[in-house]
């Protein structure tokens, strides 16, 4: 057991950096033959081009592409992420903290949608078509069908316009009156609302399935009450699949993110990137684009190996 | 205490007429009446393709006209349905003619996913073996990109246009359509007729586009449709971060970007093509639900 986890976890680590090595190669040959050189996008469109031309030479950016790939990977190894352009501070400087908010954010959305969609599927699943199961059908299709914006306009303008209970921005600076748990409120209200619609629809059709297996027919023909039968027999079975599913949203609260901090003026991961990417800040999107992937393919590992570690038929 | 039988649980009844395909498809599209979400769902698609389609004659204005005079009180009046935006820009037709760009590009790119990852996962399911393997993790290593990032990444280093965005979204959603696809290849090319085909000599590239491809056509549909649906949230979003379709012309996500600092005197800016957006991608997912209700995966 413990070695069969273990080849796993080596395995998919080989993977991830398979992945990385790719990804990070892709993103820094896309600097190169993109239109423009590096010093130029460095300098602005206003630099002379004399300027651009020291520029390159400083950076050694005249030789070719792959040494520099390696240079540039070695660095990264030893630590030195380069320096941000639009924030004018060494990139390690700025993104572990923006990176801590976010992850702060996404914790606590995490902690919301959990135990709310695993409510709201199981309920709605264990009696398919019953008229509650048809009201959280069409609430959570609905709900998730409401673009990240929309829903933080939507909820901004009945708590921060019409009721004045809530602050508009989340800047984590208390600040007018707002405490920051205030703050907060919204921007984790927009991602748990958002996300969790996709995941009760994800948990709702497993335990569907699972209620029609024989299993479950002789636990009812036997005389057990239905709450013991869906407690005791289908909750196991039926979170296998929306486990994986749950870890795999981590990746889409990332794109998630990138907006709800935008709405709400979150100092975050994704508004940070969002901002590099406006000023063509290259070492700060270079890094943050390979942190990105590899947080979501670390969930991704995780999702497999929760999965591997529940269903006990992958386990043997 | 019974588990409640469903129609997606019982036989499927054989389809004898082979050949009838006009009249299988009539069916078809006749069981659409049998689920609510599917109906609702496709009346708003419909709604917002007529006015995608009829926005150069029922717009009142031209969608980027500045009516100044307005500008004193944006609110909704008898001149302006919906109110102007902070330009003095009628909300009702930008609106209309933002339907025409989002109904544009957000299908143009799940039809490019669809083709592009129909033939990857035929190919991937179809030969197995290496060309599977260099397939599979090529996708995987797609799909560990959040889409946002990837556009970000692009935008930095080429900016914004609709061409872009539509590469993106086919190169991003290409491999989940191919996924699909390639499981249902596995699972039919083991199929009495693949075999057949193959015996009668033909192609292996005839027998998965003629032989495959159309039986595995119920789930693609039931997906397509939910990927319009993403496409036009990540278009929305695009547009609303300010690096999507580039301005003036009206889109969506941008009208929400440019007037929700303004949220506090003015709502209904921001809040109408809110509601525009949210109402076109309900449409989307309600039909996804109603189709894969009524069980047209086939």
């Amino acid at each position: 057991m413990a070695l069969t986890v273990a080849r796993f976890v080596l395995k998919h680590l080989a993977f991830l950096l398979l992945t990385l090595l790719v990804v990070s190669f892709l993103v820094f040959t896309l600097s190169e033959f993109s239109p423009g050189d590096v010093a130029r996008k460095i300098l602005g469109a206003y630099a002379t081009q004399e300027q651009v031309e020291i520029l390159t030479k400083q950076m050694g950016l005249d030789r070719p592409v792959l040494v520099r790939y390696v240079e540039f990977l070695g660095k990264l190894a030893a630590g030195d992420l380069g320096n941000s352009t639009r924030f004018k501070v060494p990139v390690q400087d700025i993104i572990w903290t923006r990176l801590a908010n976010t992850a702060f954010l996404a914790a606590l959305a995490f902690a919301c949608i959990v135990p709310l969609s695993m409510l709201l599927g199981i309920v709605a699943g264990m009696r398919e078509s019953s008229t509650l199961d048809r009201a959280i059908l069409i609430f959570s299709t609905v709900v998730a069908s409401v673009p990240e914006f929309a829903l933080g306009v939507f909820l901004a303008s009945v708590f921060v316009v019409a009721l004045g209970w809530l602050p508009g921005t989340a800047t984590l600076v208390a600040g007018g009156g707002w405490s920051i748990a205030s703050q907060l409120v919204l921007p984790v209200a927009v991602i748990v609302l958002f996300d969790a619609g996709y995941v009760i629809s994800m948990i709702r059709a497993s335990m569907i399935e699972v209620m029609q297996r024989p299993y479950i027919r002789t636990a009812v023909l036997k005389g057990m009450s239905f709450r013991q039968v869906v407690v005791r027999h289908a909750l196991r079975n039926a979170m296998i699949n929306p486990i994986t599913v749950i870890l795999l949203q981590i990746n889409y609260l990332i794109s998630g993110v990138v907006v709800v901090e935008t709405v709400f003026a979150y100092p975050g991961f994704g508004r940070m990137m969002l901002e590099a990417a406006l000023f063509k800040d290259i070492a700060l999107v270079e890094v943050g684009a390979l942190v990105a992937v590899g947080v979501a393919v670390m969930t991704q590992i995780l999702g497999d190996l929760a999965y591997m570690l529940l269903d006990p038929r992958i386990r043997a | 205490m019974s588990v409640p039988a469903t129609a997606e649980g019982l036989p499927a009844v054989p389809e004898s007429v082979r050949g009838g395909y006009a009249r299988t498809w009539a069916r078809r599209v006749g069981r659409i009446r049998e689920s609510k979400p599917a109906l609702i769902g496709l009346g708003v698609i419909a709604f917002w393709v007529a006015a995608a389609a009829l926005a150069p004659a029922i717009a009142p204005y031209p969608p980027n006209a500045n009516d100044m005079a307005a500008l004193a009180h944006p609110t909704p009046s008898g001149a302006h349905w919906l109110g102007t935006d902070h330009l003095g820009r009628d909300i009702f037709s930008r609106i209309l003619w933002g339907a025409r760009t989002v109904l544009t590009v957000a299908p143009l790119a799940v039809v490019g996913a669809a083709i592009l990852g129909s033939l990857l996962g035929l190919t991937a399911g179809y030969y197995r073996g290496l060309i599977d393997l260099v397939i599979v993790r090529a996708c995987d290593i797609v799909l560990s990109f959040p889409v946002i990032i990837l556009y970000m990444i692009i935008l930095a280093h080429f900016g914004s246009s609709a061409l872009n965005i539509i590469g993106v979204l086919t190169l991003t959603k290409a491999p989940i359509i191919a996924r699909i696809v390639r499981g249902l290849t596995i699972e039919l090319r083991e199929r009495e007729y693949v075999a057949a085909a193959k015996m009668r000599g033909e192609s292996p590239l005839y027998i998965m586009l003629v032989e495959i491809l159309p039986n595995a056509r119920g789930p693609l549909i039931v997906d397509m449709c939910l990927r319009t649906g993403y496409n036009v949230v990540i278009i929305g979003a695009l547009g609303f971060l300010g690096i999507g379709l580039p301005p003036p012309d009206p889109d969506w996500g941008g009208m929400v970007k440019d007037t929700y600092g303004m949220m506090s005197v003015w709502p209904h800016m921001a809040l109408f093509p809110c509601a525009a957006i949210s109402s076109l991608v309900v449409g989307f997912n309600l039909l996804a639900v109603g189709l894969r209700e009524i069980g047209l995966r086939d």
